[in-house]
C-alpha cells in the first residue's frame, strides 16, 4: 500500500470539516433530489394507513413481499459497520481509518430504515406495540417470546444500542475539534457533545480500549442478528424457509451486501465531499479483495442450499426451485441475482485494474446490492408461493407501484439521513486519520522508500 | 495551587519540556499533556493512566442477563399459555432473548464505564486549554503551588514553548 499523503492537523480538520463548516451546491441539489424520494414513501404510507393492505399486491397465499425483502435488505446493509469497523480495528488493519465512521454510521441508518418495513407492513403500526409490550395488564396478557417477532426486535434494539453507543464514543473527541472550531450556539451544542473533552492520555487511553471492548461486545450481536432475522423464515414450516443452513447462509449474504454498500458509499462521498487524499484507490483494492473471499463463502452456502433443498427430492421443496429456475420471471431474477451478485462482480475483482478503478467499483457495489435484494425476494415470494394439495385458493404476487416507491424511498431516505449526518458531524474520523499520520513513516529500503507503520501492543 | 499551560508545536519540544520538568523537580503527577490524537504510551514520559473498564462490562452482561431471564420466565409464568402440551416455560427462546439481554447490559455499561474511567463529563468545560491543541500542538498542563510557578514556565521557555498561559 502507498504511503499515505501526510498533511498537517490543521489541514486535515479544514479538509474532513468542511463537509460541517461550508455546504456547497452538490449536497443542496442531493438533498432536494433525495427528499423528494423521501416525500413519495411518506405519502405511500400515509395512503396505506388510510386504506390498508389494499393497495400493496399481497395475494393470498403471499402476504410477505416487497415490505419484508426490504426489511431483511437493509438489515443485511446494517452488517457493513461491524464488518469494516470491528473487525478491522481488532486485526488493526491500517487502511479502516478513512472508513470506520461511515460504516458504522451506515449501520445505524439501515438499521433504523430496516424496522420500519415490518412496521409498515402490518398497515396498522401503532399495533405492534402489542406483541412487543404487555399491552393489557388487567387481563395479564404479555408478548409470545416463542415468537421469533419478538427475537427480532430485541436483536435489532441490542444493535442499534451498540452501533450508536460506538458511534458516539468515537464522534467525542471530533466533537472537541468542531467546539474548537465553532463561535455561537454551535459552540455550545458542540461543547456539551464533546463533554469536556481535553485530550488526555486517559482520555485518549480509555477511546482506544473502548474501540477494541465495543468491537468485541459487538461482533457476537452482529452474527446473531442477521442469524435471528433468518429464524423468522427458518423456523416456519414453509418449504425453501425451513431449512438450518439460513443463519449463516444470511449473515455471510449481509456481509457481502454490506461491504458492497460501504464501497458505493466511499465513492460517492470522494465525490461529493473531494476526499480524494482520504480515500484512495488503495481502500478500494482492500475492500474488493476482501469481498471475493466474502462473496465466494456466500455463493458456496447459495449452491449449498440448492444441493440439499434437492437431495431429499421433497415435492414442496422441488416445487419452489421449479418456480425459481423454470418459471417467469423468477427465471430471469436468479439470472440476474447469480450474475451479478458473484459472477461478474467476482471475475472483474479478480483484476488490481478493476479493483482501483473507483467508477467500476462504484457501479459493481451498486449490481451486488440489486442482486442481494432480488436474492432476498427469491427466498421469500417463491417460498410462499407454493402450491399445495387441497388448497383450493393460491394467488402470486405482483407488487404495486406503491410498494415500488415505498421501497425507493427508503434509499433516499438512508441516503439524506447520511447526508443530514455529514452536515453536522464529520464522515471520516478526524483523531483516527491523524493517529495514522503520527504512526506512520517512510523508510528506505535498499532504494525504494516503503511506509512504515508503528503498532502499539 | 495554580495552573499553567505551556503550549508547543512538535513532539519532540513537548518531550524536552517534560525532561525539564523532570529535572526542575516536578513529577508527573503534577502534570499532564493534552493533544489532539493518541500518541504512543510513554511518548512524554507520562503517568501510565490505569482504569478499571473491563469490570463494566460483566456488571452490565449480568443485570442484562437476569432481566432477560425475568421477561422471558415472568411473562410466560404471569400468562401461562399451554401450546400443544408442552411446558409453559419454553427455553431454547429464553436463551436468545437472554442472550440479548446480556449483551445490550454489557453494551450499555460499557459506553457508561468509557464515559466514567475518561473522567467525562467535565462539566466546567475543558479548563486551562487551548483550541490550537485540536490544530497539532501539544499542551502541557501544570498544577502546582503558586511560587513553583515559576520555575515551570522556565521549563517550558528553555524547551521552546510557543505560547504559555497561567490561571
Amino acid at each position: 500500500m502507498k504511503a499515505p499523503v501526510v498533511a498537517s492537523d490543521q489541514l486535515i480538520n479544514e479538509e474532513l470539516l468542511n463537509t460541517v463548516l461550508v455546504t456547497n451546491k452538490r449536497f443542496w441539489m442531493l438533498a432536494v433530489l433525495l427528499s423528494t424520494g423521501v416525500f413519495a414513501a411518506v405519502v405511500v404510507v400515509v395512503l396505506l394507513i388510510i386504506n390498508g393492505l389494499s393497495i400493496t399486491g399481497f395475494n393470498r397465499p403471499v402476504m410477505w413481499g416487497f415490505y419484508i425483502t426490504n426489511f431483511v435488505f437493509w438489515i443485511g446493509i446494517s452488517h457493513a459497520g461491524v464488518m469494516i469497523s470491528a473487525i478491522l480495528r481488532l486485526s488493526q488493519a491500517e487502511w479502516r481509518r478513512p472508513v470506520t465512521r461511515a460504516a458504522e454510521v451506515l449501520t445505524v441508518f439501515s438499521l433504523l430504515t430496516a424496522m420500519m418495513n415490518p412496521l409498515i407492513h402490518t398497515g396498522r403500526p401503532w399495533r405492534t406495540i402489542y406483541w412487543l409490550f404487555p399491552y393489557d395488564f388487567a387481563r395479564g396478557i404479555w408478548p409470545d417470546i416463542r415468537s421469533p417477532f419478538v427475537w427480532d426486535p430485541s436483536a435489532v434494539f441490542t444493535y442499534l444500542t451498540g452501533s450508536t453507543a460506538f458511534v458516539f464514543i468515537a464522534l467525542v473527541p471530533d466533537f472537541a475539534v468542531i467546539r474548537d472550531r465553532t463561535t455561537g450556539w454551535r459552540h455550545v451544542v458542540y461543547g456539551a457533545l464533546a463533554l469536556g473533552w481535553r485530550g488526555t492520555p486517559r482520555q485518549w487511553k480509555l477511546q482506544i480500549v473502548a474501540g477494541v471492548l465495543l468491537s468485541a461486545i459487538i461482533l457476537p450481536v452482529f452474527v446473531s442478528v442477521h442469524s435471528i432475522v433468518s429464524w423468522d423464515f427458518a423456523v416456519a414450516l414453509v418449504p425453501a424457509w425451513h431449512t438450518t443452513i439460513f443463519a449463516p447462509y444470511f449473515v455471510i449474504g449481509a456481509v457481502h451486501s454490506g461491504v458492497s454498500a460501504v464501497i458505493t458509499m466511499m465513492a460517492a462521498m470522494r465525490w461529493l465531499f473531494k476526499w480524494d487524499n482520504y480515500i484512495t484507490p488503495d481502500h478500494f483494492d482492500s475492500l474488493g479483495r476482501l469481498l471475493i473471499v466474502v462473496a465466494s463463502a456466500w455463493f458456496y452456502f447459495t449452491l449449498l442450499e440448492l444441493f440439499f433443498s434437492i437431495f431429499y427430492v421433497e415435492s414442496h421443496e422441488i416445487a419452489v426451485w421449479d418456480l425459481r429456475f423454470f418459471q417467469w420471471p423468477y427465471n430471469l431474477m436468479v439470472i440476474v441475482f447469480v450474475f451479478t451478485g458473484y459472477i461478474f462482480p467476482v471475475g472483474l475483482w479478480l483484476s488490481k485494474r478493476v479493483r482501483r478503478n473507483i467508477v467500476a467499483m462504484f457501479w459493481i457495489s451498486i449490481f451486488v446490492n440489486i442482486a442481494m435484494w432480488l436474492e432476498r425476494f427469491l427466498i421469500i415470494v417463491p417460498g410462499l408461493q407454493y402450491k399445495q394439495a387441497a388448497t383450493f385458493s393460491w394467488g402470486s404476487y405482483m407488487p404495486s407501484a406503491a410498494e415500488g416507491i415505498f421501497v425507493l424511498g427508503t434509499f433516499c431516505f438512508v441516503g439524506l439521513l447520511l447526508l443530514i449526518f455529514s452536515k453536522f458531524f464529520p464522515l471520516i474520523p478526524l483523531f483516527d486519520i491523524k493517529e495514522g499520520k503520527v504512526l506512520t513513516t517512510e523508510i528506505q529500503v535498499g532504494r525504494v522508500g516503503v511506509p512504515a507503520v508503528y503498532r502499539e501492543e | 495551587m495554580a495552573s499553567i499551560l505551556g503550549l508547543f508545536d512538535t513532539a519532540e519540544s513537548a518531550a524536552d519540556a517534560t525532561l525539564k520538568l523532570d529535572a526542575a523537580g516536578f513529577t508527573n503527577d503534577e502534570w499532564e499533556v493534552l493533544t489532539d490524537t493518541p500518541y504512543p504510551e510513554g511518548a512524554f514520559g507520562e503517568k501510565d493512566p490505569k482504569h478499571t473498564l473491563f469490570r463494566y462490562p460483566f456488571v452490565g452482561a449480568l443485570l442484562g442477563f437476569f432481566s432477560g431471564l425475568l421477561i422471558t420466565l415472568g411473562t410466560q409464568v404471569s400468562f401461562p399459555l399451554v401450546t400443544g402440551g408442552k411446558p409453559i416455560a419454553s427455553f431454547p427462546p429464553m436463551i436468545i432473548i437472554m442472550y440479548e439481554g446480556t449483551m445490550l447490559g454489557a453494551l450499555i455499561f460499557t459506553t457508561i464505564g468509557i464515559i466514567i474511567e475518561s473522567r467525562l463529563p467535565r462539566v466546567t468545560g475543558p479548563g486551562l486549554y487551548d483550541t490550537r491543541i485540536t490544530e497539532g500542538h501539544i499542551a502541557l498542563v501544570l498544577d502546582a503551588p503558586a511560587e513553583r510557578i515559576s520555575a515551570a514556565e522556565g521549563a517550558f521557555r528553555e524547551a521552546g514553548a510557543v505560547d504559555i498561559k497561567q490561571e
